[in-house]
């Protein structure tokens, strides 16, 4: 008998696995709630939401009025009072309406307090360039997030990774910013169909190589793993690091997977400038300056504002072609 | 009167005297350098913090702003742990880390001073909106200064309160001045009441000084928010005594209106209170007096023997960020 037919790998979207998590936190634990626009009835606009009204009921699945910071420090309220809230703002170009109920508010109670308050708060919401969304619904500004001391951030790539970092972030203690990518939510994945939880500050290895190390995030994996076929077609064994959490930051698969291929490239959607990939690169440097065969190599947006026009779109954020050549550029130190 | 009338009368007097002389003694604690830092005076508006809280349950819930003593002392904290925090020792209510502007709670349901203007209202929001989540017989107040009636958070609260119809009770701390700038001149509407009915929220505006008139309309509004009623507001009229923070000697603050508040001080009206209604001598009042100076001297005295927080536990302490 093929034992194949009988362990068939389950396949299902990002969306898919992302409303998976919430199901099944918010059957587990009753204080877990979730609040956004349009998330209730219409089920979200990417679909991440669907199904949960009828099954959870309107007391814990709601919509808001369009007042991101009213709404998010509402979250932030009901966290530090023993609920576990999710809060979904539409699109990370939003965020900037949030920002003192993040930076100023989720991130300081617990360190303000000396400990004695907690923020189990999960701020989901998604970003990155999609479709000729122009430069108010395109952006990539996990930086800002990086930059602020207690807070969490996690971007995932993967169904898989998606799923089971939710879960982590739900029944983390502190506030975890959650972002998701906009053209991840139907690419497809192997999703087991029993329980599983990613912890929050791991990378994952998504192939293994010798020559090169590639570091990414969120939508920039997929790319990193088109062009890694064809650097593997010429000859350069490329092994990826999809950090999956920015913060905490894995650093030990960093700097292990760094010492093993001595040449280094990080990929971000982000503009180049002031970026995360910079910070990693000084970690790199800090740490593991004696393995590095060549300088760390970034590849970044442009520094500019996302185009509406899609040619010009595809120009300001790194493509598979760039990554090819920014990975020869890394590997043969030119 | 009956006794725990009298009772009653007399914990409002002593509230609103600890508040006082709390901050009085903590202002030459300033003075001497034992308290650095921003050090907002409630000096003047004693009476709606013991009002407000005197009026409800220790289940319920509280928001607090920069201006945050008060409210602290009058939720019921303890006067060792208070000036402790202020001096920044580490047995203080945030281990020191937080101060004068982040004075919280959380054990006990204050949910804190805040240092950005309007930003306690939308977790007062949150934790409203935790308790109609869990069907809980509990209700918030929300302490806001007049200033944040000009900032979207507080509007974007009054909104989500209302639409959601939460046991939360918005409480305006009227004293007329935002920093250095009157009302008048910061808003097209300076009866802040007003703002409530724009949003459906029953609103109303009473002596912010009268310790009795606030404690009678919180009373009120706490019991209809538990019925499922909220949310509500009451505009607290009231006058900072000196200037928006202990190094700013309030130069701004017209004499006549000065003048009219030195007579129409909570304190004063909490006396008159305890002499008129409860048939207190001046030789009772004076005792509770004594009392809680005794106390407050016991307080400083522990506060300024208290260490502060080694370089090694601070470093212990962050090791997760």
């Amino acid at each position: 008998m093929d034992t194949n037919i009988l362990i068939e790998k389950r396949e299902i979207m990002y969306r898919d696995a992302l409303n998976e998590a919430l199901k099944e936190e918010m059957a587990r634990d009753d204080k877990v709630f979730i609040m956004g626009e349009g998330i209730a009835e219409r089920g979200g606009s990417y679909k991440v939401t669907v199904g949960l009204l009828e099954q959870f009921g309107g007391k814990r699945v709601f919509d808001t009025p369009l007042s991101e910071n009213g709404f998010t420090g509402a979250g932030i309220g009901a966290a530090l009072t023993g609920m576990r809230p999710v809060v979904e703002i539409l699109f990370i170009d939003f965020t900037m309406l949030i920002l003192d109920q993040i930076v100023n508010q989720a991130a300081k109670f617990r360190f303000m307090s000396g400990n004695t308050a907690r923020v189990p708060l999960v701020l989901r919401t998604q970003g990155g360039v999609g479709n000729g969304l122009a430069a108010q619904h395109s952006q990539s500004l996990e930086a800002l997030f990086y930059h602020i001391p207690g807070l969490k951030l996690v971007m995932p790539s993967t169904p898989y990774d998606a799923k089971g970092l939710l879960k982590a972030a739900i029944r983390c203690d502190d506030p975890v910013i959650f972002i998701e990518h906009k053209l991840l939510y139907m690419n497809k994945g192997e999703v087991p169909e029993e329980e599983y939880i990613i912890p929050l500050g791991k990378a994952d290895i998504k192939k293994d190589g010798s020559d090169l190390t590639i570091i990414a995030w969120s939508g920039m994996v997929p790319k990193v793993m088109e062009a890694v076929k064809i650097l593997d077609g010429e000859g350069i064994s490329a092994e990826i690091v999809d950090l999956r959490s920015l913060v905490p930051l894995d650093k030990m698969t960093i700097i292990n997977s760094v010492k093993k291929t001595e040449h280094v490239l990080i990929v971000q959607e982000a503009v180049r400038r002031g970026g995360v990939g910079s910070d990693i690169s000084s970690i790199i440097q800090e740490e593991a300056f004696d393995y590095l065969d060549s300088p760390v190599k970034i590849l970044g947006g442009l520094n500019v504002p996302c185009p509406f026009n899609l040619n010009l779109e595809k120009l300001v954020i790194p493509q598979t072609d760039d990554i090819v050549r920014a990975s020869k550029e890394a590997v043969y130190n030119k | 009167m009956k006794k725990n009338t009298r009772d009653f009368l007399v914990s409002l007097y002593t509230t609103m005297y600890k508040i006082r002389n709390f901050e009085e003694q903590a202002i030459k604690l300033y003075r001497d350098g034992y308290i650095r830092g921003y050090f907002h005076p409630y000096l003047g508006e004693e009476a709606i913090a013991t009002g407000v809280c005197a009026a409800m349950d220790r289940k319920d819930y509280i928001t607090s702003t920069h201006r945050g003593h008060g409210h602290c002392l009058a939720w019921g904290a303890d006067l060792k742990i208070m000036f402790a925090e202020l001096l920044g020792r580490e047995n203080g209510f945030c281990k020191g880390l937080g101060g004068s502007m982040h004075i919280a709670d959380y054990t006990k349901n204050n949910l804190g001073a805040n240092g950005i203007v309007g930003s306690g209202a939308p977790l007062a929001v949150g934790a409203a909106l935790g308790i109609s989540i869990r069907k809980e017989r509990q209700m918030v107040s929300s302490f806001v200064s007049d200033g944040s009636t000009c900032n979207g958070s507080f509007l974007e609260s009054l909104n989500l309160a209302s639409a959601w119809k939460l046991p939360l009770l918005f409480v305006i701390e009227n004293n007329q001045y935002a920093v250095s700038t009157r009302i008048e001149d910061s808003t097209g509407e300076p009866e802040l009441y007003k703002r409530g009915a724009g949003f459906g929220v029953e609103s109303i505006r009473l002596d912010g000084n009268d310790v009795l008139e606030v404690y009678n309309t919180a009373k009120l509004y706490v019991k209809r928010c538990k019925n499922g009623e909220g949310p509500f507001l009451m505009e607290c009229l009231t006058f900072r005594k000196s200037g928006h923070h202990v190094n700013d000697p309030g130069l701004y603050l017209p004499k006549e209106k000065v003048d009219h508040y030195k007579l129409h001080d909570p304190l004063l009206i909490g006396k008159k209170h305890l002499t008129e209604l409860a048939g207190l001598s001046g030789k009772d009042i004076l005792e509770i007096e004594n009392m809680v100076m005794a106390e407050i001297k016991d307080a400083i005295d522990f506060a300024i023997k208290s260490p502060e927080m080694s370089e090694e536990n601070f470093l212990k302490f962050v090791e997760e960020y």
